[in-house]
């Protein structure tokens, strides 16, 4: 399993991805201005900022050149993994339904959080079962899902909405406990907390490699 | 380019805003929104809409109004229709 792991300006938390999910396959960085893939097995969009979020997170990004070929690729099926930053940029981009809005308490909040894995189903989630509680941490400012009720409904109706934030850990205001939300297809996954940063039990958790290491 | 929040959805910095204007003895006021402007010179305004629809809104999100300060100012909701008339 060869992952690729898309670095833009602004990009802080790619090594650690990287390094993540060196722990179960190979990684090559995916630099924002190639369009070249390299021919791997699954991209992650990392987290971070990009190009100074300046406008609106991930707004910029989703124009960068390498982003048209991760599009592709996801429309194609390709496996893609949005977190925090990547998540913002996917939404952006059109790949996920609904967008990040600033936290209700609009401060940054670093915290490990507990998570519910709501659809087990997908490629990102085999290696769990539903029910399960991850502990992942979140560190972001503008993480509160949001989307229109119909659309809520609809992922909800489609099993979509893969990850919750558990009974009182909803700490941004997401709508519905909403932590990370697939596409149609299942195999383009975004949610806000860090996996990449639960990998080893030195940081507290591993549960974090239970979902990099299923696509693998 | 006026881009505000949606109605109807939660907008912290607006409540922040209007919980300390009462502080400085401003009272009276409720509502408060905060959004942003965008000022730029275009070359041809018939492509503001989309503009505003690919990058400079999140029309999910966000609406926008147009205003052109050397034509008839406008004021209507956020949609291609916004540069008609």
């Amino acid at each position: 399993m060869r992952f690729g792991i898309v670095r833009f300006p602004g990009s802080c938390d790619e090594v650690d991805a990287q390094l993540a999910a060196e722990r179960v396959g190979e990684a090559v960085i995916l630099w924002h201005q190639d369009t070249d893939l390299q021919g791997v097995d699954a991209v992650i969009v990392p987290g971070g900022f990009s190009y100074g979020d300046y406008l609106r997170v991930g707004a910029i990004a989703r124009f960068a050149p390498i982003m048209g070929e991760v599009e592709r690729f996801a429309r194609h099926g390709g496996l893609v993994l949005g977190i925090c930053n990547g998540f913002q940029v996917l939404c952006e981009a059109g790949l996920l339904s609904g967008a990040l809005l600033p936290n209700t308490s609009l401060r940054f909040v670093c915290r490990q959080v507990e998570l519910e894995v709501v659809n087990a189903s997908i490629p990102w989630t085999r290696a769990c079962e539903k029910g399960e509680r991850l502990s992942i941490p979140a560190k972001h400012t503008t993480g509160r899902y949001w989307a229109p009720d119909p659309v809520l409904d609809e992922l909800e109706a489609n099993d979509q909405i893969v990850l919750r934030y558990a009974p009182g850990e909803n700490f941004n205001g997401s709508a519905r406990d909403i932590a990370g939300v697939c596409n149609a297809a299942g195999n383009v996954l975004g949610l806000m907390p860090h996996p990449e940063h639960a990998v080893d039990v030195l940081t507290g958790s591993v549960d974090g490699l239970k979902l990099i290491g299923a696509a693998a | 380019m006026l881009i505000r929040p949606k109605a109807g959805i939660l907008d912290p910095q607006g409540q922040a805003v209007e919980r300390a204007l009462p502080a400085l003895g401003f009272g009276g006021v409720s509502h408060v929104h905060v959004g942003r402007l965008v000022e730029l010179d275009v070359e041809d305004p018939s492509k503001l809409p989309e503009m505003c629809e690919r990058l400079l809104a999140n029309p999910l999100i966000e609406d926008y109004e147009i205003e052109q300060p050397d034509a008839v100012p406008q004021h209507q909701d956020a949609g291609p229709d916004a540069l008609r008339g």
